[in-house]
């Protein structure tokens, strides 16, 4: 029985053994692979540059086809783009995680103040414009709207499409989430018309998670109107000619009727640094108000002038 | 067998006690754990009561961007949305389980056994979906709602997926029922189905329970789904309307909103809040099931 236990002893030891090779075999190999790839940051650190850039997701697509054709023209970068919302880029940046916020909104009182309290000063580049299209079913007989009116839908106040001249049908209200820089756009300027009130949308608003789950809600159903940036109208979805009043020209959004600012509803889209940009985030910036508008103008997005 | 057990005594004191260690150290751990999530969501759920007032907070008006945190809407609606999935799944699932236990010939219940548990795992966003492009135009179109986002059709993909859990726990309870029992009944001169209804299903009724319990549970805190499939409209769910209009769940507000907020601010300490009312819900339903089971293995397993 003793040599029995031995034996069985002798087995895990050579077991163990053969365990311990193995693992310092590992770590040898490992520690050769993390020697190897420092050796290459070390040695790309002058040329490689990487930019970290998170935010809105209205800019998220444009925002992946600068880095495209920039990185096309400049392989020495390597730039990250991820969405989340304007609100999510914002605080990455103030934290010091990203080098570049997208928002599709101006930066709030608060946000500057946190910023400055982690002492960093914001600085704002506007990048691109975007229209939000006012967008309903293709079989809906209503073509226009007066501003007034899309604010008395979505506060509640007009209920029936037969209000406004079409069919008689309830009105479904869909909406971005309230964390999505087109929704603070939309009610700041189109349901509270840009004047100091405290308008809300209705309880009964379909808060989407997405733009394509308005897409997807218009194209599907009659009673339903919607919202969403230029650039994310498909073919499928009728957008409505907005009049800033009962008087003036009903306009349809587009490229043009942005730039010379006979269309409501447009709003500027920011990049966000932290302090003057400097290097290859200053190039890059500079490259975008630049040559990057033709990116703008691809996407459905409206370039500056 | 001497020089076995000997062996064993020779390896307790070895890696043995390291093994049991190792095992004991895990288990409390995950009470730790839980002990630990519990006292997480009471830091940054509490000060949400101390911010606002209470007036404001169990307010019917949810609009979190311009300081309006009534959670009413938010707390009904995922109880409306619970108790809707219910009523649909308890009377499916005790039917499956009693089809599966007592009625189905031995081969099917081979192959429907199995089928139950892979319904259980299809992930929750490839049923939302499906509710988003199947179970939607469906409601709209079929039950005349202005929109196929709705309590029901949040309710239909929830009864699906609290189906599995309410199956396999019934069928669990029927079948600790004794065969004594069926034989019992059956020479009294009573049919299978009077068998079944008087007997068996009497017999196995707090497992029972503890299945919709269970599948409440599961239901309750369902996030994914819910969040495509009810349009997450943050209305007063009350009229008899509320089940063919949208709805917004405490979950499906905590996935949406939680990304996007300021860490410390108040938005965020009530959803932390919302969190913390959700976690006691569910932990009362949890303790509700345990003390039915418990009595149950009391009285020996049956009744």
């Amino acid at each position: 029985m003793q040599r029995y236990r031995n034996r069985r002893l002798d087995v895990l030891r050579a077991s163990s053994r053969r365990w311990l090779v193995l693992a310092a075999l590992i770590c040898a190999l490992a520690g050769c692979g993390g020697q190897q790839l420092e050796g290459q940051v070390s040695n790309a650190a002058g040329t490689i540059a990487s930019i970290q850039n998170k935010g809105s997701d209205t800019i998220v697509n444009l925002a992946l086809a600068w880095v495209e054709a920039y990185t096309a023209a400049y392989p020495q970068v390597s730039i990250s783009v991820t969405g989340g919302g304007s609100g999510t880029g914002i605080a990455a940046m103030i934290n010091g995680t990203v080098d570049i916020a997208n928002a599709s909104r101006e930066m709030k009182e608060e946000e500057y103040q946190a910023a400055r309290a982690n002492g960093i000063e914001p600085i704002e580049h506007v990048v691109a414009q975007d229209a939000i299209a006012v967008v309903v079913h293709p079989d809906n007989p209503v073509d226009q709207l007066t501003l007034q009116q899309v604010s008395d839908i979505y506060t509640g106040r007009i209920t029936n499409w037969l209000q406004v001249g079409g069919e008689d049908r309830p009105i479904v209200l869909l909406s971005r989430e309230s964390n999505s820089g087109t929704y603070v756009y939309f009610l700041e300027n189109v349901v509270r018309l840009g004047k100091e009130s405290d308008l809300l949308l209705s309880p009964d608003t379909l808060l989407m998670p997405s733009s394509e789950g308005i897409g997807a809600e218009v194209r599907q159903n009659r009673n339903a109107i919607g919202y969403d940036g230029l650039g994310y109208v498909t073919h499928e979805e009728k957008m409505l000619a907005i009049a800033r009043d009962d008087a003036g020209p009903y306009v349809l959004p587009s490229a043009s009727s942005v730039n010379d600012g006979t269309y409501a509803i447009a709003r500027p889209l920011y990049m966000y640094t932290a302090g003057e940009p400097t290097g290859a985030v200053a190039s890059f910036i500079q490259w975008v108000l630049t040559e990057g508008q033709v990116q703008v103008d691809d996407l459905g997005f409206v370039p500056l002038q | 067998m001497r020089r076995s057990r000997r062996t064993l005594v020779a390896l307790r004191s070895g890696p043995e006690w390291a093994i049991e260690a190792i095992i004991r150290v895990l288990g409390v751990s995950t009470i730790g754990l839980v002990a630990l999530i519990f006292i997480f969501l009471l830091t940054e759920g509490l000060p949400a009561f101390f911010e606002i007032p209470l007036g404001n907070l169990l307010g019917i008006r949810w609009y979190p961007t311009s300081e309006l945190y009534g959670t009413l809407p938010l707390l009904l609606g995922s109880v409306l949305i619970t108790v809707v999935a219910m009523i649909i799944a308890f009377p499916l699932g005790v039917c499956t389980a009693v089809f599966i236990r007592e009625i189905a010939p031995a081969w099917a219940r081979e192959i429907l056994k199995p089928m139950v548990e892979v319904l259980a795992g299809i992930p929750s966003v490839v049923l939302g979906f499906f509710g988003m492009v199947v179970l939607a135009p469906v409601v709209r179109e079929g039950l005349g709602a202005p929109t196929g986002l709705t309590t029901f059709t949040g309710a239909l993909v929830l009864a699906y997926m609290a189906l599995p859990t309410i199956i396999s726990v019934a069928e669990d309870a029927l079948d600790a029922v004794p065969k004594s029992y069926r034989d019992a009944g059956l020479a009294m001169g009573a049919t299978e189905w009077q068998t079944i209804w008087r007997v068996v299903l009497p017999a196995a009724r707090s497992g029972i329970l503890m299945a919709l319990m269970l599948g409440m549970g599961r239901a309750i805190g369902e996030t994914m789904a819910v969040m495509m499939v009810t349009g997450n409209a943050a209305r007063m769910p009350v009229g008899l309307d509320a089940l063919l209009r949208p709805v917004r769940t405490m979950t499906a507000t905590i996935a949406a909103e939680m990304g996007e907020v300021a860490s410390g601010s108040t938005h965020y300490h009530v959803l932390f809040a919302i969190a913390l009312i959700l976690f006691v819900l569910v932990f009362a339903i949890t303790l509700a099931s345990a003390s039915v089971m418990f009595r149950r293995r009391e009285r020996g397993g049956l009744r």
